[in-house]
């Protein structure tokens, strides 16, 4: 379980704004965080994965204390259990897909997971080609095998998909969800896309002037 | 002829540019992310030997390397090391002469670098040292080769600091820019000559093989 209750002020497209925060987010759920671009969306995501430091506030994971500001405690991402994935793939170009995997790897662990991850999303015929030669749908396919190959427990997804075609959107929207039952992930999906939140999520976060205007279900807020 | 200027040149050349890589790339990385405002200061004194005399740096360099002075004496006595009028001492000068020549273009192959690049490899669970050596640095090829081949060629062109600093001692400190200085003095022009024109010959090699592989990278990754 996710255990948020965090603060951190912002600079956003109408200058100083706060975000105030507080959520529970049970393990398992896959939860889709909406709302007007610049409302601090990305900002949760980033506090979560460590990206971003929370001015106050305590986010505990399973039991574990990730950040407790009056205690002094602020985990490094490095040492956080989940898996991000960024809008822009931010696949690194001088690494094939097999080798973009492969750095993901923690010391000791098996390597047959990149084999796996590959398989999964369907691109072992490809594990040797550079990054620079795909196509954005077959970049954030890597992207989401490769946030996956440490086995996170949570699963971080920053607008993965509104750099794509509706056609990929589908597929990879399909990929997520698949990865999301069967590694039983925690998955919150940053989008400003009502259809996307709606065919994904179970649970929807609406955030509006830095705080949560709304925590319930899609149809309930989208309407059937 | 006699080639010693030339082989003492190329062995300074090459001694400044290892060292520098080991200091520079260290240094540029911290004025490329470091967020404390003291770095403007620490890239005002590197960029010294850019817009100073040489005579100015090779001035304070004779006094400090002076053995009737704190730091001469220092070496001096603890390390048995003699820096003025030795090869060694036109090493360290030409290090600080030479650095913002690694420095700068080093700096902005790190800046160039995308941000959620780094990111990504700290969700990743990788530290400093790995994003360092298997994200950065093979993402800035270009940066590196134009910053060792500067470092390089500005320490083949030196002449104030290192006649400052080094005087004229054949096969000890006469570089080839003070053997030319050295051959026009005592009227042999024809001696002056030759070595301009082997100089000029290597100088322009050396930055058209640069230009040429710069280009060639580039029109590879689509860049050009």
């Amino acid at each position: 379980m996710i255990e948020l209750d965090l603060e951190k002020s912002l600079f956003g497209p109408e200058g100083r704004m706060k975000l105030t925060v507080s959520c529970q987010i049970n393990e398992g759920e896959l939860v889709g965080l909406y709302g007007p671009s610049g409302a601090g969306k990305s900002s949760v995501l980033r506090m979560i994965s460590g990206l971003m430091k929370p001015d106050a506030g305590t986010l505990r994971v399973s039991g574990e204390s990730w950040f407790d500001r009056e205690q002094g405690v602020n985990l490094k991402p490095q040492k956080r259990n989940m898996g991000m994935v960024f809008q822009e793939y931010s696949l690194f170009p001088n690494m094939t897909v097999r080798e973009n995997l492969e750095f993901a790897l923690e010391k000791g662990q098996d390597p047959g997971i990149v084999s796996e991850m590959l398989e999964r999303v369907g691109l072992e015929k490809l594990e040797a080609k550079k990054p620079m030669v795909l196509s954005g749908g077959q970049k954030q396919r890597v992207a989401l095998a490769r946030a996956m190959v440490r086995k996170p427990g949570i699963l971080l997804l920053d607008e993965p998909l509104s750099a794509l075609d509706m056609k990929m959107r589908g597929r990879l929207q399909e990929y997520i969800v698949q990865f999301h039952k069967d590694y039983a992930l925690t998955t919150l999906l940053v989008s400003h896309d009502a259809s996307e939140i709606r065919r994904m999520a179970e649970r929807i976060l609406v955030l509006e002037n830095g705080q949560f205007s709304f925590d319930g279900e899609p149809s309930q807020f989208f309407g059937h | 002829m006699d080639f010693s200027p030339f082989y003492l040149t190329f062995k300074l050349a090459l001694f400044t540019s290892l060292i520098l890589f080991l200091l520079g790339i260290p240094l540029a990385y911290w004025l490329a992310y470091s967020k404390y405002r003291i770095k403007y200061a620490v890239e005002a004194i590197v960029s010294l030997p850019l817009v100073l005399p040489p005579t100015v740096l090779g001035f304070y360099l004779l006094l400090a390397f002076s053995p009737e002075n704190a730091v001469g004496a220092f070496l001096d006595d603890f390390f048995d090391l003699r820096l003025v009028f030795t090869f060694p001492g036109l090493v360290v000068a030409s290090v600080i002469y030479s650095m913002p020549f690694m420095v700068q273009p080093l700096r902005s192959g790190f800046t160039s670098i995308p941000k959620a690049w780094l990111d990504t490899a700290q969700t990743l669970g990788k530290g400093r040292w790995l994003t360092l050596s298997r994200v950065l640095l093979p993402n800035m090829k270009n940066s590196l080769l134009s910053a060792g081949v500067l470092s390089f060629a500005h320490t083949v062109g030196e002449f104030g600091v290192v006649l400052m600093v080094g005087g004229n001692i054949p096969e000890e400190t006469r570089v080839i820019s003070v053997a030319i200085y050295n051959e026009v003095e005592a009227m042999n022009y024809g001696q002056a000559n030759t070595y301009s024109l082997l100089l000029i010959g290597f100088s322009f090699m050396v930055l058209l093989i640069t230009y040429w592989v710069n280009h060639d990278k580039n029109r590879v990754l689509g860049y050009d």
